[in-house]
């Protein structure tokens, strides 16, 4: 810290010495991101799980089913984050995910029981939009009341539960009563990657590059990292916020179609209290919940980190009753992770400062 | 203090005693609640039968409880999401114990032990380290939950002592009301003395406020949020303990999901989830409001889902109506001000 009557004669060499662009190559400075990032480091703690579990195990990896439902497993589960990513990013929540999820997962039986013959497409369009119209519900909401999206949310989780309860009853749509050609998406390999998977990594990858190269991605971050200058530099703060929603509304329905597809049979449970553990992918792949940070790239492999540790922990005789145990200290070990990091990077950058 | 009673210009004095004490969110939920159990008791068969008073209060009692402490760290524009596994944890030790042949009385306090270093754990790693409160509370939801499921696995541990599960469900007298709602009232008298009488209570809504600007009067805002999230697992694990005597029955998924039912109720009772504002009697009246409303359209032949969704759409209602009405009484307030003659008609663009 400098006092103010010697700032002058420095304060531009000093600001010079801050801006400055960096003296790396282009390569060396992507190689040096990469090496530092989040999303890296939790991808070796996943090669290191795949590995111990194989090791105790082969089969986990090296059979045709290992090797299917590595990949098949958290499809669901990666959609669900990446929207909800999209949606802690410009600091909100999107706790109703669960509740659209089981809303489309319905939807779809439906569809297929109420119209034979309806073209697996068209359910797949149908799904998406009915998710994009309740999470416009959520945005408007937000956008608009001015509340905080958890309250909202909250709100909406019980009300499309409670829309899907009245709607379904007792009943539910069994695998009988779908077509196979839809039941065989679940699984359909191509390459022996299963078709779901590739469904959700082509999302992750169009909404990764989305937000890291699309005007309105970095709009998303700036949004959430401090919503009162995004105003004041006059980005469409409420629309930004709204389409975070619909999008967050429209991948959840989108893994409400998996769900059917993969489970065959969708009862007015479906997705019940899976919200959580889209916020936790999101968490432990290095995504602020306070918004502004993080990527999709990060949420997926959180996504993938988190379900592939539920299945290896059999494997390596821990009783699967323990496994969510795991699960919430992984939360904490992530956040408490990201909280020493950025304290060592935040007095790295005084003691910069203050050498100048 | 020169100055006299008529030159108060701070807004909340703006307008006389009956006025500010009888429009309030408080006194909306209540006159809600009142309405509704009269409703009920008039047009609905059975409701008004001392049987289903007993049962609405026994249904409610574990949110009752925990709303107490609930309410107080929300204040703090905190949350604690994994009060409901905390309650389920209880529940696993209270029968793991059981199991093993150890004393009601004992293995009760070991079970509020264990909600206190829950609570503990939550706020050390939110009050000292400086986490976000959600996502600790994610985690440890998820945690403790794992470790209750761990403790126990499927198995439902029965056969507690007789008197101690008949005393769950006791009632005083002919009254209806379950004898457990005195453990609530002193709690409740307790928690409302602290929160609105004692310098701890008002530092709570400085923090909920500005933390900051506690800090700098004098609040030690760290302390302030450890001791509250562990007031929240102590209060949770006896939640916990009554939930296991009222069933009869401790399950590691014992009350799974009542964290979302719980703050819902709180923000129905107008505490505001920024923190700074709200009182302990609206939050009750928000539980009862609940209890009531479920319990009457249960005797209706209502089923649950609409219960739920009716949950909802009050708990977005109510959040929403402060906006509403702050916008109307704006827009009113803009209206005079542009018929005052001195005063140029002044339109202010919201962004």
């Amino acid at each position: 810290m400098t006092s103010p009557t010697d700032t002058t004669a420095h304060s531009h060499e000093e600001l010079a010495l801050l801006v400055e662009p960096s003296a790396m190559s282009d390569r060396e400075r992507l190689v040096k991101t990469v090496l530092r990032s989040r999303e890296l480091s939790i991808f070796i703690v996943l090669i290191l799980v795949i590995i111990g579990a194989t090791a105790k195990s082969p089969s986990f990896l090296f059979s045709a089913s290992g090797w299917r439902d590595l990949l098949l497993t958290p499809s669901m589960l990666i959609l669900l984050a990446v929207g909800q990513t999209v949606v802690i990013i410009t600091r909100n929540v999107d706790l109703s995910v669960g509740s659209v999820l089981g809303v489309t997962a319905y939807l779809t039986g439906r569809l297929f029981i109420d119209q034979p013959g309806i073209p697996v497409i068209a359910v797949f369009a149908v799904a998406v939009l009915a998710g994009a119209a309740l999470g416009l519900v959520n945005g408007l909401l937000v956008g608009f009341g001015k509340v905080p999206a958890l309250v909202i949310t909250l709100g909406t989780l019980y009300i499309y539960r409670g829309i899907l309860l009245t709607w379904a009853g007792s009943s539910l749509v069994s695998a009988s009563q779908m077509p196979a050609g839809f039941l065989g998406l679940g699984t359909r390999q191509i390459l022996t990657i299963p078709v779901l998977f590739l469904l959700a990594a082509v999302v992750v990858v169009a909404a990764g590059y989305f937000l890291q190269t699309a005007r309105t991605g970095r709009e998303l971050y700036a949004v959430g990292s401090d919503p009162d200058a995004a105003v004041l530099y006059g980005l469409p703060v409420r629309r930004r916020v709204i389409g975070a929603f619909v999008l967050s509304g429209a991948l959840a329905g989108l893994a409400g179609v998996v769900y059917a597809a993969r489970y065959g049979t969708v009862s007015s449970d479906a997705g019940t209290g899976i919200e959580l553990q889209a916020v936790a992918a999101a968490v432990i792949g290095g995504v602020a919940i306070f918004g502004g940070s993080g990527t999709v790239w990060g949420a997926a492999i959180g996504a993938v980190l988190l379900i592939t540790i539920n299945r290896a922990l059999p494997m390596v005789g821990i009783s699967d009753f323990w496994q969510q145990a795991l699960v919430g200290a992984l939360i904490i070990a992530a956040i408490v992770l990201d909280r020493v990091l950025s304290a060592r990077q935040a007095r790295k950058l005084i003691e910069a400062r203050d050498e100048v | 203090m020169t100055a006299g009673m008529s030159t108060k210009t701070y807004p909340a004095y703006a307008r006389p005693l009956w006025r500010r004490l009888l429009f309030t969110r408080e006194a909306a939920v209540i006159a809600l609640v009142v309405i509704v159990y009269l409703w009920g008791y008039s047009n609905i068969p059975y409701f008004g039968d001392t049987l289903t008073l007993t049962y609405l209060l026994l249904d409610t009692t574990t949110i009752l409880l925990i709303a107490l402490p609930m309410t107080l760290v929300i204040m703090t524009g905190e949350i604690d999401l994994s009060v409901a596994s905390v309650v389920g944890l209880a529940s696993a030790t209270l029968g793991l114990l059981h199991e093993h042949g150890v004393g009601m009385a004992f293995s009760s306090l070991i079970a509020l032990a264990v909600g206190l270093v829950c609570g503990a754990v939550n706020g050390f790693l939110v009050g000292y380290v400086g986490l976000p409160s959600l996502a600790v509370t994610i985690g440890t939801l998820a945690l403790y939950r794992g470790v209750a499921v761990g403790l126990l696995g499927t198995t439902a541990v029965t056969g507690f002592a007789r008197d101690w599960t008949a005393r769950a469900s006791q009632v005083l007298g002919s009254t209806g009301i379950p004898s457990v709602m005195i453990v609530f009232a002193v709690l409740a008298v307790v928690f409302s003395v602290v929160l609105h009488f004692s310098p701890f209570g008002r530092g709570i809504y400085d923090i909920g406020l500005s933390s900051e600007a506690a800090v700098f009067s004098g609040v030690n805002v760290k302390r302030t949020k450890f001791i509250l999230f562990c007031l929240t697992g102590v209060v949770s694990a006896l939640a916990g303990i009554y939930f296991t005597l009222r069933f009869g029955s401790a399950r590691g998924d014992n009350a799974m999901g009542l964290e979302l039912q719980v703050i819902a109720a709180v923000l129905l009772g107008g505490v505001s989830i920024f923190g700074g504002r709200g009182r302990l009697l609206g939050v009750i009246a928000g539980v009862l409001l609940i209890g009531v409303i479920s319990s009457a359209l249960r005797l209706q032949g209502v089923t649950v889902n609409v219960i739920s969704i009716i949950i909802g759409l009050l708990l977005v209602l109510s959040v929403v109506s402060t906006t509403v009405l702050a916008w109307a009484s704006d827009v009113a307030a803009r209206r005079t001000r542009a018929k005052g003659p001195a005063a140029p008609p002044q339109r202010l663009e919201s962004p």
